[in-house]
């Protein structure tokens, strides 16, 4: 093998290749984007919902994004009960007034975050929700009390876009 | 290198002769300049908008545009209407929803994500609104026809007097452009059918360029980033060929006799 | 094919290797003795694996979103176009890439035709290269149909009842390809499972290809064996690497131009027209590259002597090696077979044209007349070719015209005078 400007025939080649790894970059970024959410899922992000017909005490279920998401509307003395509950007791600390700005109305994704069933409503220990799988209890603000559940129900972005529309993500 | 370059001739004039042929059998297209050919073609902003009032105020009463979302008219690369004028755009159409909580279907104000609100219900009751023939979808429209834009271009301008031979049944008309000459669609633009936002005079000419440019945006909505695209892909390939051009003959220089 | 022992240089190379021989395939390839004459003809053959992965890789991602069933596809196919990220760019580069298949095929075939790489020893490389071009248009006209726009029906329709010509069982085939009373949702379906499996066929039959290539090892433009791989070969790499991949990348150029700015100037517009059974299109047509059978079969008036030339007409190609009768290979030393040679690709070009006009008046008469001519050049033309035709001398070896500057320098006569 020849051994004629080995630096030049060097750069040549190590060029060839970065320009050529920039281009397989560039092929295969569309392959792997091309599973990312596309244009019709990602409108469907958020979703509205008229919420006039729900009376204190009542809990509706939506569908957002494919999941469930309970709406209850609180009675003052879930309310009361929600705000009472120590810090100290709770294995995902969080108070009510952070979960619920407008403490009447809850809102939150309706499932368990143990391993992802939908707990059930007006049932366990402590007057909130009850998931059968493995036995998590929730309370009136949505969190965890007693269960293999980590976490509470988690509270996605929403807002209320008029007095009987809440508009969820 | 030689053969080469002549069978890869050939090929090309047949492709591209071919091609032709299909659409030359009745009169000669009109011909205009449209701003989204060429390499660096691009869609005229206020030309898609003024499409879009015309495809709104015109031909969406009997034809469909379904593949469309409200959405895509703010969308890049399109008519790129603000947010807010496509929220209004898309709330001043009813669209079906449901069942509700009773159980049965309603109608609300369409939304971003809704599709284009289609004038009948199915094909069926379009044909029988429209005597028996099916006003096309015009999602991909341009597409579907072999002259392509220059083909609907020229077909809106095309309605002139049927030859004194040729008699039309009821209900048919003649154009110069149309496949057979013979459309069952009325003359569906006439100066000043419309008055355009933005002040332009709305003349059959300018009407016909407008709207085709909308439709050539609806068949095509990533035109512009395919063109894109395709300058810096193409740029890209000739400078890695040059590369790998010294690279091969760097390496072949190795080799006594000459390739 | 030269044996040489390899030893990997790590020691979980050499045990992985003792276990499953694959360092020793790929030293095997890398170092695989290429005669050192190719010229750019040679360069399809890795344009085509290339474009076999391209297809492999863009049909998956698509089948992440295309729905295949008769209410759902040309939709979904329109979703892709305009929701799935990038979807517009993969599903181009997929319809553009069968047609850059194809004519990278058509390329290898003539390159074939021209330097008898079909001649004996490599008959089965051929045969094998046969079977992958009937798959290949399997798998393309199952793929077109899938969009389900009105070619696709169509076109199904047309080609799915070609099979009701074979007497006695011939209307029961279509009925069970058709999985009903005309194309529709069961045909379908079928046909995807079917346009998803077929590359994979190709794939293994690719391997068997190049296997069967790797024991006389490639064949030269000046058509003879090779006598001292020293001298007439180069490694495959880095010297075959490198310059398949220059021409893979101007190949690549002429890619992009249709992908980005004419994406459908080789398909139909009618196939964006969603099918329709109660109105046929005008004319129907296949796509390009299958437009020269299109023509032999309608050349002939009898549905089943039409099939049959048709079919005959790609089955003809696998007994090639037996009907050229001459015993030069590379038509670089056969005047006269050279000149047939370019009437043949004139007369696969009329044809090609010919399928794309309505079967009538003129057009259908030069078909006809190009149909005849086609057996004519296999039938007829080759063999007796093989014993008039007188041949040029041709060099002892590959090297040594190059060398000399003309190819007739050294002849197979004198041999005598040259030391190997």
């Amino acid at each position: 093998m020849s051994d004629k400007k080995p630096e030049r025939r060097e750069f040549l080649f190590t060029a060839s290749y970065a320009v050529g790894a920039v281009g397989v970059g560039a092929v295969v970024w569309p392959l792997i984007d091309q599973m990312n959410p596309d244009a019709s899922v990602k409108a469907l992000a958020s979703t509205e919902v008229d919420v006039s017909s729900v009376k204190p005490g009542n809990t509706i279920t939506v569908l957002w994004r494919g999941k469930p998401v309970f709406i209850r509307r609180r009675t003052q003395e879930e309310i009361s009960e929600a705000k009472s509950v120590k810090m100290e007791d709770l294995k995902h600390p969080e108070k009510d007034e952070d979960r619920a700005k407008d403490p009447e109305w809850l809102v939150m994704l309706g499932v368990c975050t143990h391993l992802g069933c939908v707990p059930l409503n007006d049932k366990g220990d402590y007057d909130g929700w009850f998931c059968p799988c493995h036995g998590s209890h929730y309370d009136t603000s949505g969190r965890i009390r007693k269960g293999p559940a980590p976490l509470n129900m988690e509270v996605p972005k929403y807002e209320f876009v008029n007095a009987n529309t809440i508009k969820i993500g | 290198m030689k053969n080469f370059i002549k069978l890869f001739s050939i090929i090309t004039l047949i492709c591209f002769s071919s091609v032709q042929s299909n659409s030359e059998e009745t009169a000669k297209l009109l011909k205009t300049d449209w701003s989204f050919k060429g390499l660096f073609g691009k869609f005229d902003r206020g030309s898609l908008q003024r499409g879009y009032q015309v495809y709104t105020e015109v031909c969406s009463s009997c034809h469909s545009m379904k593949y469309l979302s409200y959405r895509n008219l703010g969308e890049k690369g399109g008519p790129e209407f603000s947010e807010a004028e496509v929220k209004a755009i898309a709330a001043s159409f009813e669209v079906m929803d449901g069942p509700n909580v009773d159980g049965e279907m309603f109608l609300r104000p369409g939304k971003l994500s809704d599709k284009f609100v289609m004038p009948y219900e199915n094909v069926k009751a379009a044909q029988a609104a429209n005597g028996g023939a099916y006003p096309p979808d015009m999602s991909v429209l341009v597409k579907a026809r072999g002259g392509g834009v220059d083909y609907i271009y020229s077909l809106l301008q095309g309605y002139v007097d049927a030859p004194s031979e040729m008699t039309l049944d009821d209900g048919v008309h003649y154009n110069k452009y149309m496949y057979g000459n013979k459309i069952k669609m009325a003359s569906p633009l006439s100066d000043g059918i419309i008055e355009y936002g933005d002040g332009k005079e709305a003349t059959v000419e300018q009407m016909s360029k407008d709207v085709t440019t909308f439709l050539m945006w609806a068949a095509e909505p990533h035109l512009e980033s395919r063109h894109k695209m395709g300058f810096k892909a193409i740029v890209y390939l000739i400078i890695l060929t040059i590369l790998v051009y010294f690279s091969m003959k760097k390496i072949w220089s190795r080799v006594e006799s000459e390739v | 094919m030269s044996d040489h022992e390899y030893t990997p240089s790590s020691k979980f190379g050499k045990w992985f290797n003792d276990r499953l021989p694959l360092l020793s395939l790929a030293s095997h390839l890398t170092d695989y003795p290429t005669p050192k004459n190719l010229n750019y003809w040679w360069t399809f053959g890795g344009i085509l694996t290339f474009c076999l992965i391209t297809q492999v890789v863009t049909g998956l991602t698509l089948a992440m979103h295309y729905i295949a069933h008769a209410d759902m596809a040309f939709e979904s196919v329109e979703h892709i176009m305009r929701d799935v990220n990038y979807g517009w760019l993969i599903r181009y580069i997929h319809s553009n890439g069968a047609s850059m298949f194809f004519l990278a095929v058509y390329i290898h075939i003539f390159r074939s035709l021209f330097y008898g790489s079909y001649k004996s020893p490599r008959e089965i490389i051929w045969i094998i290269g046969i079977i992958i071009y009937l798959l290949m248009m399997a798998a393309a006209f199952m793929g077109y149909v899938l969009p389900w726009g009105q070619m696709s029906f169509w076109g199904a329709t047309v080609i799915t009842n070609l099979f009701s010509a074979i007497p006695l069982v011939g209307e029961g085939i279509v009925t069970w390809l058709w999985g009903g009373y005309s194309v529709d949702n069961p045909t379908l379906t079928r046909f995807f499972t079917l346009h998803y499996l077929i590359p994979f066929l190709i794939l293994g039959l690719v391997v068997l290809h190049i296997w069967a290539l790797h024991v006389p090892g490639n064949n030269n433009p000046v058509g003879i064996d090779i006598k001292k791989p020293s001298k007439d070969t180069v490694p495959f790499h880095p010297y075959i690497v490198i310059k398949d991949g220059f021409a893979l990348l101007m190949f690549l150029i002429v890619f992009a131009f249709f992908v980005f700015y004419s994406p459908n100037i080789l398909g139909h517009a009618d196939n964006y027209i969603e099918a329709n059974p109660m109105v046929t299109p005008a004319h129907i047509v296949p796509e390009w590259y299958l437009l020269p059978f299109y023509a032999i079969l309608r050349s002939v008036p009898d549905k089943l002597l039409g099939v049959v030339a048709m079919l005959s007409a790609i089955l003809i190609l696998a007994v090639l090696p037996w009907l050229d009768t001459s015993k030069i290979r590379s038509a670089v030393f056969r005047p006269l077979y050279k000149q047939f040679y370019w009437i043949l690709v004139a007369d696969v070009l009329i044809l090609g044209y010919m399928g794309a006009m309505p079967a009538e008046g003129l057009y259908l008469l030069i078909a006809r007349v190009a149909t005849a001519y086609y057996f004519l050049h296999f039938l007829v033309v080759l063999p007796v070719l093989g014993f008039k035709e007188k041949t040029l001398p041709v060099p002892l070896s590959i090297t040594e015209p190059v060398l000399g500057g003309s190819p007739n320098l050294a002849t197979a006569k004198n041999k005598e005078n040259f030391e190997k």
